[in-house]
């Protein structure tokens, strides 16, 4: 039992490792980005398609939801047959993770735009194109955002993951102290990518109120 | 975000609505402005129709209200002018073009439109709100910065509001800034949906005053949907009163509905206090005032005596050439004295020329005299209203 006579963590190896801690982060935001960026291109149509012909929400719904209910792991073995073993599968796989939340934010987001605004918006003659993009998106961005964060943060946990069947990312850190029984680096791993997680929650955060500054100014009047 | 003006038209004049053949401003000729032929409204989900077989005509320049109980038609009828519903037969003509025949997004850029809850854009800050359309149709920013400065001052607005969003205003602000979007590019009509339902009454009194200073000057045709009679009333050139499926009760201007109510339904739907309400829309400068007993106050005591006399009151109104000086009554004159030796008293109360009957019976009802005494803007002397003239002007 050598193992255990070691120190828990071995801070030294940490030190030593500063490269791949920047590399591996860098990896894991970009393998975050790609499917949470790729599922909102898909669930933005799919939510105003769903919420304004509503017949096809529950279809929708039903659908994304049954993809959400397949556990990771097996979805990404089940598609290295069509993408051979790589980071693909996983990419595909987490992309269809951040459909349902999306796209049930997006259509929440919309039905909740108060009726008299888009009323008013008609009335003086905006198209309905017009109506959607410059009335409904914006009032439904809060809606919409804390989707993306959800997304986001589980995302970034599900391509630690990942690093079982492709190489990169924060999750190499845990393959690899796996095999040898490594403490340090497994925590190391997990400590980051949840501390990636926590961060890019506060962003996000941060994104939204930059882009909807009429929700903190009428909080702010309403208590004055 | 990008600009507002890609969609529209090039400089899309909603003043060109002159295809009337009009005869001459300022006379008794008037130009029918929105006219409705035949117009039904059927909903998938109703039994009967929601407006039936409906007929008006509104003339330019006029403010029209549709008035009636909930759930009679009146809101459906307004939002078919400008095809926010469309109606399922008839005609309807805004300015001599049937709208049916018009895109209903440009048709709705030349028509201003308020509704009860004033519906602004959340997101976007009160200048952008009310450079919505002028956007929309493409201005550019000088003459939209000049017209949003025109408007707040118009509509009484800080200049300091401009910046804000609508969250941050109070419900009386953004009722203005409503009415301020609505006229953004000037349209010739405007429709207008209970739009000072929602705040208290002190604040609605003091925007449907405002709403009609502005109204007298740019003479805009209006039609406005409320269910308060009071409102229409006081705001109305002309009332429709609904009944259930858009039923025309009566429309005539509110004087007459209240003198003469085509209806037992007009009857009930204007109410108690007809008398009253008819009185509020009279000014004194509309009815006969009479002379009054009147003496200067060089008078000897024998021409006041006379004047009471054949007057039949027991009180005469003293003057200094036109002035009023007041009042003095049979006893102050006892011992034989002139009228220049006694002081004569002060009116409680008097009323001008633009003052409504109403105000002027409550004078009436409270004074010493039981008259209301009249006077112009310099306290010059024009007469009296008596109550006998008021019951006069009330009957039928």
């Amino acid at each position: 039992m050598t193992v255990i006579a070691e120190p828990f963590i071995q801070w030294s190896w940490i030190f030593a490792h500063g490269h791949e801690m920047w590399t591996y982060t860098l990896q894991h935001l970009v393998l975050t980005v790609v499917p949470v960026v790729a599922g909102l291109a898909i669930s933005l149509p799919l939510g105003i398609l769903a919420q304004r012909h509503r017949r096809l929400y529950n279809p929708v719904i039903w659908i994304a939801g049954f993809l959400y209910t397949i556990p990771s792991l097996a979805l990404f073995v089940l598609l290295i047959p069509l993408t051979g073993l790589s980071l693909t599968p996983v990419e595909i796989a987490l992309t269809t993770y951040t459909l349902l939340i999306l796209i049930r934010n997006i259509v929440t987001g919309i039905d909740e735009v108060p009726a008299e605004v888009v009323d008013a918006a008609t009335g003086m003659g905006l198209t309905r194109r017009q109506t959607l993009w410059r009335v409904q998106i914006p009032l439904a961005m809060p809606a919409i955002m804390a989707g993306v964060r959800v997304a986001t943060v589980s995302t970034i946990g599900l391509v630690t993951v990942g690093a079982i069947i492709g190489r990169g990312g924060l999750g190499q850190f845990i393959t690899d102290g796996l095999q040898i029984l490594f403490t340090t680096e497994i925590l190391l791993g997990a400590v980051l990518s949840v501390l990636l997680a926590v961060l890019a929650d506060a962003g996000l955060l941060g994104l939204q109120r930059l882009i909807t500054p009429w929700t903190r100014k009428a909080l702010a009047g309403a208590t004055s | 975000m990008p600009g507002w003006s890609e969609f529209a038209g090039a400089d899309y004049d909603v003043g060109a609505h002159d295809g009337l053949g009009r005869t001459g401003r300022g006379g008794e000729a008037v130009t029918v402005m929105i006219s409705l032929r035949d117009v039904s409204k059927h909903f998938p989900s109703s039994s009967g129709n929601a407006v039936n077989d409906l007929s008006l005509d509104i003339n330019e320049g006029e403010l029209a209200v549709l008035v009636g109980p909930s759930g009679c038609g009146k809101t459906t009828t307004m939002r078919m002018i400008n095809r926010l519903i469309e109606p399922s037969s008839g005609e309807i003509f805004v300015g001599g073009s049937d709208v049916m025949k018009q895109d209903p997004v440009m048709l709705r850029r030349g028509i201003g439109y308020v509704i009860q809850s004033v519906g602004l854009l959340p997101h976007r800050t009160i200048e952008q709100n009310i450079a919505t359309v002028p956007q929309l149709l493409g201005w550019d920013e000088q003459r939209i910065g000049a017209r949003v400065r025109e408007l707040t001052a118009l509509l009484d607005l800080d200049d300091e509001l401009l910046r804000r969003y609508p969250g941050e205003l109070s419900g009386g602000q953004r009722q203005r800034v409503g009415v301020a979007r609505a006229l953004a590019v000037d349209p010739p009509v405007m429709l207008m949906d209970e739009p000072f339902a929602a705040v208290d009454p002190i604040i609605r009194a003091r925007l449907q005053d405002q709403f009609l200073d502005i109204q007298r000057r740019l003479r805009k045709t209006i039609v406005f949907v409320t269910h308060d009679i009071d409102e229409a009333i006081k705001l109305a050139d002309r009332i429709a009163i609904l009944n259930i499926g858009a039923k025309v009760e009566q429309y005539a201007p509110p004087e007459e509905i209240l003198r003469a109510p085509a209806s037992d339904f007009v009857s009930r739907f204007v109410g108690a206090e007809r008398g009253l309400k008819r009185l509020a829309l009279i000014s004194v400068a509309d009815v006969e005032i009479e002379p009054g007993p009147v003496v200067q106050r060089t008078a000897s005591q024998d021409e006041a005596r006379r004047a009471m006399r054949e007057a039949g009151t027991e009180w005469v109104v003293v003057l200094e050439g036109e002035k009023l000086l007041g009042w003095i009554d049979w006893w102050m004159m006892e011992g034989g004295r002139d009228v220049a030796a006694v002081e004569p008293r002060e009116f409680a109360a008097i009323v001008t020329p633009g003052s409504s009957l109403r105000t002027a019976l409550d004078i009436i009802v409270q004074s010493r005299t039981h008259v209301a005494v009249v006077v112009d803007n310099d306290n010059g002397y024009q007469g009296i209203v008596t109550l006998d003239r008021l019951t006069a002007e009330l009957r039928p």
